[in-house]
């Protein structure tokens, strides 16, 4: 317990400078944005309704899809921008959470802005007119300072706001406090997803209470106390971002690694490697499958482990199943052809979706395969990670044998292997590498058609790096040696409930067993 | 010598309802002038196009000679003096930042307008330890003469006021009109105040204008109001106060 929570400790200063740099320069853009939106509102009736409600609709977008939606945008717009001015940016971290998060942020400051500048009484406005001032002088003299203490009420509503959602950068490939969250989840590491919850709600408190003193300040006029309050807040933003003045140097190589428990071994696996070859090495977790491959193509990524059947039904938009060998043979000319992306090899294990049953529940019911599976389905239920229904391998499965479930769930894979052991679900969708297959003694159901295509672990490396001999030679010793129960074992230590293993120290167990060649 | 002001033809419609209807009138420098009438009769709307707090639709307003259509309004503003009902002091700055606003923004330096603020709390009877004070702990009197106070800082010789008096209680309401009264005389001031009360208009003015549904229908002093006015409702108008005194007295006899 003491050494889990001393490895969130060790990650701290990282993780919270991310974060504080993210919501400050989110919170700040917003405000920037925010406040002559809401003059020009406050001013013209026509344009308040619009402004408003077009905040309003941003603020309904679930802030997960929100972040989500700008990676595909920044991806095209990056790509313009390379083919106008021969440059293109990074469409995956800080800038897609950035544009996020500030939009986010300015539903409150937009409201409570204008309803500050719009709650000046009239006399007061008729008396600035009156006494001789300009619009402007009007504006920075007399509304803005009478409605400072309603504006500040909602930049400390905006400021909660972002903090908490910026813990939902990580998927998007920004290092946040929400790292602690998704990799504790994955990995059931719960002093880790705490650790999380507890930094980002210490740091939102922290923001709201010196904010608070600002309002208080100008709502009491006493200007000391609003001084009291920015400067705690500029001391408390230059403190979190010290450490990252040591981030600040490009790594030289960017290991990715997508949101389960192999990712993050493999991850550490290569990126400890690379480290020992004498290069510097930065990790991306927890991506998504998609965003995964496209970030390597765009050189974002310059390395990770995806899977010969995902890239082949996602990345090629296959159907058919010509057998492992030819699967991987196609793959590497095909991605190399299309996007100049190097199939390394594979490290030795497949890590394919299997259909996966309660040894006694199997036996009650007299399914071995896929086939008398089928028979089964209409009284059964099953349970599936968030994504395996809307990928095309369960299309084909479906469609190979019919599987009319009588309910399907959608789980988090650790929450998956819960549903089945305790019987809310009776066929989950399990992956073949997973330590808890054999460590619950679960049944893996045969598929006699070759509905599944194989999944081969394979090491991607980016365009840019195809040439590069130290990472290829680091790397290379992985490739064949790692068979899919050291797979699992490793897995396993990190995925159980008790005495687990952080992802690093898996991999180093791991790594005192490949052969030195 | 041109009037201090002179509107000719002057009319401003809100929507279908005529607010002001092809006025005209002459003021000169150093008059006070009480624009009378019921509530919609025009006055304040009138008073707002000499300063263009209103832009009237038709006809001219001139200021010392000068088309105020043709002027920036804030500029225009800030050589007129403007006092309303309201007050409207501005409660983040204290009684002396207030007084100090217009020459502030026209650029005074510090020194001239810290003895200017001085003086004009002498002026309007107000002790200097006011100055440092937010308006809101202030009586309603005290701060009408800080409103006073504000239009006048800039040393304006035109004062517009609309209904000044008319948020005080009686007492109050006396004391400051017959103070204004004195100020207006000592200064040169040319003003023009805006009130429904004819006995006010009467007590303070030296020149009353009568207003009914936008059109000016009676001006002169007074007596010369009295004498000539055929009129039913401006007699009437002008008789309120009379009569209103002489059952006073009647009461007041009766009772002692």
């Amino acid at each position: 317990m003491n050494e889990r929570l001393a490895a969130a400790f060790a990650l701290l200063p990282e993780y919270l400078g991310w974060h504080v740099l993210l919501s400050a320069s989110a919170l700040l853009l917003g405000v920037l944005i925010s406040l002559p939106l809401a003059v020009a509102a406050s001013r013209s009736p026509r344009l308040r309704w619009p402004v408003l409600a077009g905040a309003s609709l941003i603020q309904t977008i679930p802030s997960l899809a929100l972040l989500a939606l700008f990676y595909p945008l920044l991806l095209a717009l990056s790509a313009l921008s390379k083919a106008w001015f021969g440059q293109g940016f990074s469409a995956l971290g800080f800038l897609p959470s950035l544009l996020a998060l500030t939009l986010y942020s300015m539903l409150p400051i937009l409201r409570n802005s204008a309803a500050g500048i719009l709650g000046v009484d009239p006399a007061v406005r008729e008396a600035a007119d009156g006494v001789g001032m300009t619009p402007r002088q009007r504006l920075f003299q007399v509304e803005l300072p009478l409605a400072a203490p309603v504006i500040m009420a909602g930049i400390r509503t905006a400021a909660v706001w972002t903090i908490g959602a910026a813990t939902l950068s990580t998927p998007v490939g920004q290092t946040s406090l929400g790292n602690y969250i998704f990799a504790g989840l994955q990995t059931e590491n719960w002093v880790f997803v705490l650790f999380g919850c507890a930094a980002s709600a210490v740091l939102a408190l922290v923001a709201d209470q010196l904010l608070g003193l600002v309002e208080a300040g100008a709502r009491l006029r006493k200007p000391l106390l609003a001084i009291l309050g920015a400067a705690g807040l500029a001391v408390g933003v230059a403190v979190a971002l010290l450490p990252l003045a040591g981030f600040g140097k490009p790594a030289t190589y960017v290991v990715g690694a997508k949101n389960f428990s192999e990712q993050y071994i493999l991850a550490e696996l290569m990126a400890d490697r690379l480290q020992r070859a004498g290069g510097e090495v930065r990790r991306k977790e927890d991506l998504g499958s998609a965003v995964a491959y496209r970030a390597l193509a765009a050189g974002e990524l310059d390395v990770y482990v995806d899977y010969s059947g995902t890239l082949w039904t996602n990345v090629l938009g296959r159907k058919d199943n010509p057998g492992r060998a030819e699967v991987l043979k196609q793959l590497t000319a095909e991605l190399k052809r299309r996007d100049g992306v190097t199939v390394l090899g594979s490290l030795g294990f497949e890590n394919a979706y299997a259909f996966v049953m309660r040894p006694d529940r199997a036996r009650a019911l007299g399914v071995a395969t896929l086939a008398d599976l089928a028979r089964e389905a209409p009284k059964l239920t099953l349970g599936s990670d968030l994504e395996f229904l809307s990928r095309p391998e369960w299309k084909a499965v479906d469609a190979a044998y019919g599987l009319g479930f009588k309910t399907k769930r959608s789980y988090q894979p650790t929450f998956m292997y819960r549903a089945l052991s305790g019987g809310e679900a009776d066929v989950i969708s399990a992956f073949s590498s997973d330590g808890r297959i054999a460590a619950d003694k679960l049944v893996i159901l045969s598929d006699p058609k070759g509905a599944i295509p194989p999944y081969d672990a394979v090491v991607l490396i980016s365009p840019k790096r195809a040439g590069d001999r130290r990472l290829i030679d680091a790397l290379k010793p992985l490739i064949g040696a790692i068979p899919v129960e050291a797979m699992q074992a490793a897995n396993y230590s990190v995925d159980r409930d008790a005495g687990k293993l952080s992802p690093a120290e898996a991999a180093r167990a791991m790594e005192a067993k490949i052969p030195a060649r | 010598m041109t009037a201090a002001i002179e509107l000719s033809g002057v009319g401003k419609r809100y929507g279908a309802l005529a607010a002001l209807a092809d006025v005209s009138l002459s003021v000169e420098a150093g008059q006070f002038t009480a624009l009378v009438g019921g509530s919609g009769s025009g006055k304040t709307t009138l008073l707002k196009t000499i300063n263009r707090l209103v832009a009237p639709d038709a006809g001219t307003v001139r200021v010392q000679g000068e088309d105020v259509a043709a002027l920036e309004p804030p500029a225009l503003r800030r050589r007129i003096g403007y006092v309303f009902q309201e007050v409207g002091l501005f409660p983040h700055l204290s009684v002396g930042e207030n007084i100090a606003i217009t020459p502030k923004l026209l650029g005074w330096d510090r020194a001239k307008i810290a003895a200017r603020v001085e003086a004009l709390l002498d002026l309007v009877a107000l002790p200097q330890e006011v100055a440092t004070r937010a308006p809101a702990a202030l009586s309603g009197g005290q701060r009408q003469r800080v409103g006073v106070a504000r239009a006048l800082a800039a040393e304006p010789a035109l004062m517009l006021m609309d209904e000044p008096f008319g948020a005080l209680d009686p007492l109050t309401r006396d004391a400051l009109g017959a103070d204004y009264r004195a100020l207006h005389d000592r200064l040169g001031l040319t003003t023009v105040m805006v009130t429904h009360d004819m006995a006010e208009a009467v007590l303070l003015a030296d020149r009353i204008v009568v207003l009914r549904e936008g059109r000016i229908v009676a001006d002169g002093t007074a007596a010369d109001l009295l004498a000539k006015t055929a009129d039913p409702d401006v007699r009437a108008l002008l008789e309120a106060p009379r009569r209103q005194a002489e059952r006073l007295r009647a009461k007041l006899a009766g009772a002692a």
